[in-house]
């Protein structure tokens, strides 16, 4: 199981910015290294990343190459409502990791 | 003529390097990173180190060989049971100077009847890195003593011995040019404060014996095996000369 990391408050105001840290463990293989032998090692890394708020996408990424390894993508977003946040990455060679949390706005 | 000479032998003969850093004045290599990274560091819920503790509490209470026993079976909590274990070594033990990941192997061989896990494996550092973790923010506990003043000394010589196609010291550019720049970047003093640690260039976790290879790569020195007696004993010495400094175990360096 690829392991997932967010950070994100359990309770906010409304109307209130808040900041959403997510850290994903993926060696983000890059696809134009060689081993030692000089085979190519294949790419291997996530393509995509998003957030959804209560079933609504609120933040997507693209992925590419060039980005390090357990790749850290942080955004901000609005509390407007109780409910459920759900990240989903996914990436070459079926990778797909997921996360949910609760956020409570009052 | 024959003062001319003389001093020329004075010369040749004064010691590789001016001495060793005061005490007071001795910074871990956190101090001479830049802000993003020390940021890395600081967070740990965003430190990609993170993840390597997280297999690390996973191997610990995993029941493996042919007992079969977990760590947790004997040892329990680790948050209790580790607390400070990382600031004594390496230590001597049973008369051998051993080294953390050599102590975890041991214990897997020994007591787990279980295959000792590789060096640099995942699950070795997985492993060390969340035992040294119970140290974070306490001081390294080195003392000088009789059963390691002799690995210690021979650690101490090796750090201060010129070697390589570059013919440098270890002590030449951490001792005495700490602070200043080599390509772009700054000269560390060289305190094994935080490892095993997450490695910006290496996009992973490495242990402190991996960054010492590095360094003799780096001045083209055939670099020692893992494990060898020869590593150990100048983490031994890095250790010593790291007293009393705090644990930031999993460190993230560039």
């Amino acid at each position: 199981m690829a392991r997932v990391a967010v950070t994100l408050p359990s309770s906010a105001k409304r109307g209130e910015v808040i900041e959403i840290r997510t850290l994903a463990q993926h060696a983000m293989e890059n696809g134009f290294r060689h081993t030692q032998t000089g085979e190519l090692i294949a790419r291997d890394i996530i393509t995509k990343f998003s957030c959804s708020y209560n079933g609504v996408e609120i933040f997507r990424a693209e992925l590419h190459p060039a980005i390090a390894a357990n790749p850290l993508i942080t955004f901000t977003t609005v509390a407007a409502e109780s409910g459920t946040l759900e990240f989903r990455w996914t990436g070459d060679n079926g990778y797909v990791a997921s996360y949910s949390a609760q956020i409570t706005v009052a | 003529m024959r003062i001319a000479s003389l001093l020329l032998l004075v010369a040749a003969c004064a010691p590789v390097h001016a001495g060793d850093i005061p005490l007071a004045e001795r910074r871990s290599g956190y101090e001479f990173m830049g802000r993003e990274t020390r940021a890395m560091q600081d967070d740990e819920a965003t430190s990609p180190a993170l993840f390597w503790l997280l297999d690390g509490e996973t191997l610990w209470k995993r029941p493996d060989g042919a007992s079969p026993t977990a760590c947790v079976s004997c040892h329990g909590d680790a948050r209790d049971s580790m607390k400070g274990v990382a600031t004594r070594y390496p230590r001597v033990v049973g008369g051998k100077l051993v080294n953390l990941e050599q102590r975890i192997n041991a214990c897997r061989v020994e007591r787990q009847k279980a295959a000792p896990f590789a060096y640099e494996s995942k699950e070795l550092l997985a492993l060390s890195a969340y035992v040294a973790r119970q140290s974070r923010g306490l001081p390294i506990a080195i003392e000088a003593d009789a059963a390691n003043q002799r690995y210690l000394d021979a650690g101490r010589a090796r750090f201060e011995a010129r070697q390589g196609q570059l013919n440098l010291a270890c002590a030449q550019c951490h001792d005495d040019n700490w602070g200043k720049s080599l390509a772009g970047t700054p000269i560390p003093q060289a305190h094994p404060t935080g490892y095993p640690l997450y490695r910006l260039e290496w996009q992973s976790m490495g242990s402190l014996e991996r960054r010492l290879r590095n360094c003799m790569i780096g001045v083209r020195a055939e670099p020692y095996a893992y494990g060898a007696p020869e590593m150990v004993e100048l983490e031994l010495y890095l250790m010593w000369r790291a007293r009393g400094m705090k644990l930031e175990t999993p460190a993230v360096r560039p």
